[in-house]
């Protein structure tokens, strides 16, 4: 994957700055708005896929050391940890729970620990997807 | 509505299964995506269309749309994406090996 | 109380700590050493019990499972229970000790060995002290797992491997009918518990399926007990090292079926099938395995038929017993009780002498390299002491005094005597059988012994047809098969010390109806110059000149024809389903991806469209369908348009592009139809999809234009027109009718529930995370298959590279 376009990175540049802000927006948002795990996870992975096209592999492996493997795997992790956490306070497995807390600057903001299961799924989709259009990409 | 989708969800399928039924690795991969989106259409027709607003507590309406079907779909289409992806270098690592891509010669022997 | 629970799981918590010790202490001391604590640890917990469960008493512990199903493992003990848990430990303990000796620490897997062998321990432990119907199933099949693992222990060899499998087959296939009797029972009593079937035993007596269960639970006890005409894979079980042979094959895996008959009596005692089946199968299997085994000229062979018949003799006490059951409190009941004393009496008197017997051929085996008789002979004079062993064994199973085995076998002449009298069940008329056949197979039994004592031990010592240099055994093989041999003399002469303390109570748990004052039956060697005392000495008599012409005769049982045989036909019967099911399968299998499809298809549409038609499905009501906008109409053109462009390019990048509009236009349609969620997600899948699409396509050959034949061609059409047809057919049907509510008005609690405002999420994320759990697993597992698929060098490209 070495494509020399001088239009597709430029746009890149600027678009990938977007997508990533807005998947992080989908994801934060998505407890109470369209969005969650699975959508910030993908287009989180959209973005770096776009990166990947337009750079080249090499570039951005140099900028992004991450093993998107491992990544998947830390995602499961953590979601199987949130479940197993509430067996540990006496409940069912996977039990999730939430709470208000009043944030300076946030004001009144809800914690729930379904966030951090969420988590785990967004990881879990941004490592799958990345792997497999690099895996792919990497055979030659 | 109902009525329209449903007769589009039975051309869909249709449209897929001839493409699954045929030789070629990479119509087989085509057909099963096609059969996905139809599935998924199919899934959402069941939850009623068009009735009540999304399902956002958010929203000041009345009645919300059938949210199991949503939560459903956006599974499969997530799964239906890594399966896709599968098949395909399944398609292409059997392609590099045996080199043909006709379904007909790459089957198995006969069976002990 | 946990303690027991403890020690029934210790045998399984151990078995995972032998590999460790295999691995670290191996080389310093034998792994055997110590895998006997565990056995010898539960003998003396069990002991402990003696006392209290002579006196009446019975012990019961519950330890929830799965408390939804009402599957509890309950523990029970009681006299039955801990007379089996006595003799497998027992056993089991000093099998251990000649196993150390017997198995090279330096050749053996011996972690494997003695993980299959606690395995099996454990099983047979839970096996006996479990009162739950399926939890005994469980244990019953792993008892026949553990044994196939130590029939195939020396897997090399391919004798052991075809032992193995058909042991499994015929044990786990009698399982099978096991658990059918099982189910049936618990539909008849409504509870899992043993004991509580047998409180509710007028309802299961008067039922239907009465007869069905008895039927299907004596077919998994006699698989399991070897009778006739399942025993052909106990022979080939022989495989197995001895220590195995004696421990499962002699002592304890092939009394479970015993143990099941005998639990099972309370039940079906008294029904006449039950007493014909198991009196005349255990009478049958006697004659045929003590006819068999005078056959045989491997020592091994040999003892295996005579554990056969042995086994015959036990079931068809136990058999005779169940007419105590029949009779109820009074003489007649009483006379058939101790029939079913005789019947716990000899099995423990089988545990000890055979288990003596196997050792003494495992270390003729070890010492000589032999275990033919015909090579065999003369070996008193180098081997005294297992040829003293093996006397005291033999003459205890010929039926000789001073050992236990000539009380046994006494009882057993009365009890068949006294069948010959009780006129009931059609017995006034062939009555007189069971005499006979009893006294002609013991007369065989006699001969057999001799062959095997004398053939042996006796004769002339030919050191020349022997591989190996023949000195008696090292000390440590010896301590087991001595201490057996000496309880079987220590029995005979205090035969009443194990008939108070063990065998009663056993005799309760068997016969809970009968009015016992504990220490009721005694047993005693001499009881005058009466019938069954002549018996023997007829079988003395005629024994010993057959054996002494059995030069003249012993060709002519030998030269019964091969095609006759059980195993024969087991072996055909075998073939013969393997070749049927091999060309029925390859007539439909045929490789190919397409016909599979269309079989799954044609189903698919056959049953669907078939059952719509049948149960007049198809009706339908538009009522309640939503109203069609002139976009909606757009869209679906469209969508119709771009898969028919999918299905006709002859350019994939066409093809591909299309589907990605088709995937674009699916997301519309979320968006109409209020689910922002899942436009988000499509949008975004479909832009990756389509990268993934163009990335293989660099790998993937072009589209080719398809140059199929006619015939293939309407093939597909029509199939896939009738899925259309059938998908459509369905959902007009199914969304004309509503049959439940919807449950979605649940989840529209999911801010008081979960704090969230978007219910899907809530959905994915809390009410169904488990699902979402296993979906990331899954996605993750297809993401490391890509990687693998990928990273995988086929071969053919390392050699291209390479060249």
């Amino acid at each position: 994957m070495k494509p020399n376009d001088v239009i597709l990175r430029s746009v890149t540049r600027v678009a990938a700055v977007i997508i990533l802000t807005f998947s992080i927006y989908l994801f934060m948002n998505g407890h109470h708005h369209p969005g969650g795990g699975f959508i910030g996870g993908l287009s989180t992975a959209s973005a770096i896929v776009l990166l990947y096209l337009s750079f080249g592999i090499e570039k951005v492996r140099e900028n992004i050391r991450t093993d998107f493997k491992k990544l998947a795997a830390i995602g499961v992790l953590i979601a199987i940890g949130t479940g197993t956490a509430s067996v540990l306070f006496g409940k069912p497995f996977l039990t999730q729970t939430f709470g208000h807390v009043d944030l300076p600057i946030f004001g009144d903001t809800e914690l729930a620990s379904a966030l951090i299961f969420d988590t785990g799924v967004a990881l879990a989709v941004i490592g799958t997807a990345v792997n497999i259009i690099l895996s792919i990409s990497e055979d030659r | 509505m109902e009525t329209l989708i449903v007769i589009l969800v039975g051309i869909l399928i249709s449209i897929g299964t001839y493409l699954i039924l045929s030789r070629q690795f990479l119509r087989i991969v085509l057909g099963a995506s096609i059969v996905g989106h139809a599935v998924n259409l199919l899934l959402i027709t069941s939850g009623g269309l068009k009735t009540g607003s999304a399902p956002l507590l958010g929203e000041k309406t009345a009645g919300f749309t059938d949210a199991i079907p949503q939560a459903l779909i956006l599974t499969a289409i997530v799964i239906n994406f890594a399966v896709t992806a599968l098949v395909l270098v399944l398609c292409y690592r059997a392609y590099q090996n045996f080199g043909t891509d006709d379904m007909e010669q790459l089957r198995g022997s006969e069976h002990e | 109380m946990i303690t027991l629970y403890i020690f029934i799981f210790l045998p399984f918590i151990f078995a995972l700590l032998v590999p460790f010790l295999y691995k670290h202490l191996n080389r310093r001391a034998h792994t055997g050493w110590f895998v006997l604590l565990v056995p010898l640890s539960i003998f003396i917990y069990l002991v402990r019990y003696i006392p209290d469960v002579a006196s009446g008493a019975t012990f019961e512990y519950t330890l929830s499972w799965i408390p939804t199903f009402g599957i509890n493992i309950t523990s029970y003990i009681d006299g039955l229970g801990l007379l089996f848990g006595l003799l497998i430990t027992g056993v089991g303990s000093l099998v251990i000790i000649y196993s150390i000796f017997y198995m090279s620490k330096v050749r053996e897997a011996l972690h494997n060995f003695y993980i299959y062998l606690l395995m099996f321990m454990g099983a047979m432990l839970g096996l006996v002290f479990s009162d739950h119907l399926l939890v005994l199933y469980g244990f019953w099949e792993l008892t026949s797992v553990s044994s196939f693992l130590l029939i195939a222990y020396w897997y090399e060899r391919k004798g052991s491997r075809q032992g193995a499998l058909k042991a499994m087959m015929i044990t786990v296939f009698g399982g099978f009918g096991m658990l059918a009797g099982f189910i049936m029972l618990i539909m008849m009593g409504d509870t899992y518990s043993i004991r509580e079937i047998i409180a509710n035993i007028d309802v299961i007596q008067g039922h239907a399926l009465f007869i069905p269960a008895l039927l299907c639970i004596l077919l998994g006890a006699f698989t399991k007990s070897a009778q006739f005409p399942f025993g052909i894979w106990l022979p080939d079980a022989m495989e197995a090292p001895t220590p195995v042979s004696s421990y499962l094959h002699s002592a304890t895996m092939v009394k479970a079926g015993i143990y099941l008959v005998a639990r099972m009596t309370p039940v079906f005692g008294g029904s006449p099938v039950w007493f014909w089946l198991v009196a005349g199968i255990g009478l049958i299997t006697l004659l045929y395995g003590s006819l068999t085994a005078l056959r045989q000229t491997d020592l091994k062979a040999l003892l295996a038929y005579s554990t056969i018949s042995q086994l015959g003799l036990i079931m068809s006490l136990l058999g005779i017993g169940s007419l105590a059951v029949y009779f109820g409190p009074g003489e007649s009941g009483t006379v058939f009780t101790v029939a079913t004393f005789a019947a716990l009496f000899h099995l423990f008197n089988h545990s000890t002498f055979k288990g003596s017997l196997f050792m003494v051929v495992g270390i003729i085996d070890h010492e000589t390299g032999r275990r033919d008789i015909r090579y065999l002979g003369g070996l008193m004079q180098v081997m005294p002491i297992t040829f003293t062993i093996a006397l005291v064994g033999g003459l205890s199973m010929a039926g000789l005094p001073p050992f236990n085995g000539f009380l046994s076998k006494e009882m057993f002449f009365a009890a068949v005597n006294d069948v010959s009298q009780a006129g009931i069940f059609g017995l006034s008329k062939i009555g007189m059988l069971f005499p006979i056949i009893a006294w002609v197979a013991s007369i065989f039994t006699f001969v057999y012994c001799m062959i095997f004592i004398f053939k042996t031990f006796g004769g002339v010592y030919r050191p020349e047809k022997l591989t190996r240099k023949v000195h008696e055994a090292p000390l440590g093989m010896l301590i087991s098969p001595i201490i057996l041999g000496l309880l079987v003399v220590f029995i005979f002469f205090f035969p009443n010390v194990l008939g108070k303390y063990i065998l009663t109570p056993a005799l309760t748990s068997i016969l809970p109806m009968m009015p016992f004052t504990p220490y009721d039956v005694k047993i005693s060697a001499w009881h005058g110059l009466n019938l069954e005392l002549l018996m023997t000495f007829g079988v003395i008599a005629i024994g010993f000149i057959l054996f002494k012409t059995a030069k003249r005769w012993i060709h002519i049982v030998r030269s019964y024809p091969q095609g006759l045989m059980l195993n024969h036909w087991y072996n055909q019967g075998v073939s013969g389903t393997e070749r049927l099911s091999a060309s029925l399968t390859n007539r439909y299998m045929t490789g190919s991806l397409r016909h599979y499809l269309i079989y799954i298809f044609s189903f698919f549409v056959l049953l669907l469209l078939g059952s719509l038609l049948l149960f007049h499905g198809i009706q339908f009501d538009f009522s309640n369908n939503a109203a069609i906008s002139i976009y909606d109409i757009g869209l679906v053109i469209a969508m119709i348009i771009a898969s028919l462009t999918v299905l006709l390019a002859s350019n994939r990048i066409l093809a591909i592009v299309a589907l990605g509009a088709l995937g674009y236009m699916v997301s519309m349609f979320f968006v109409i139809f209020r689910a922002p969620d899942l436009a988000l997600t499509q949008m975004v899948v479909e832009t990756v999809t389509t990268v993934l699409f163009l990335l293989c396509f660099y790998h993937l050959p072009k589209l080719k234009k398809s140059i199929d034949r006619i015939p293939f061609k309407l093939t597909n059409l029509i199939i896939s027109v009738a899925m259309g047809l059938t998908v459509t057919l369905l959902a007009l049907a199914a969304n004309g009718h509503k049959l439940f509510e919807p449950i979605t008005a649940f989840f529209e609690n999911a801010y008081e529930l979960a704090g969230a405002k978007n219910i899907v999420n809530a959905i994915l994320v809390d009410f169904r995370g488990f699902d979402t759990m296993l979906e990331i697993s899954v996605l993750t597992i297809a993401g490391l298959g890509v990687y693998i698929l990928v990273h995988q060098r086929s071969k053919r490209r390392e050699q291209r590279e390479t060249e």
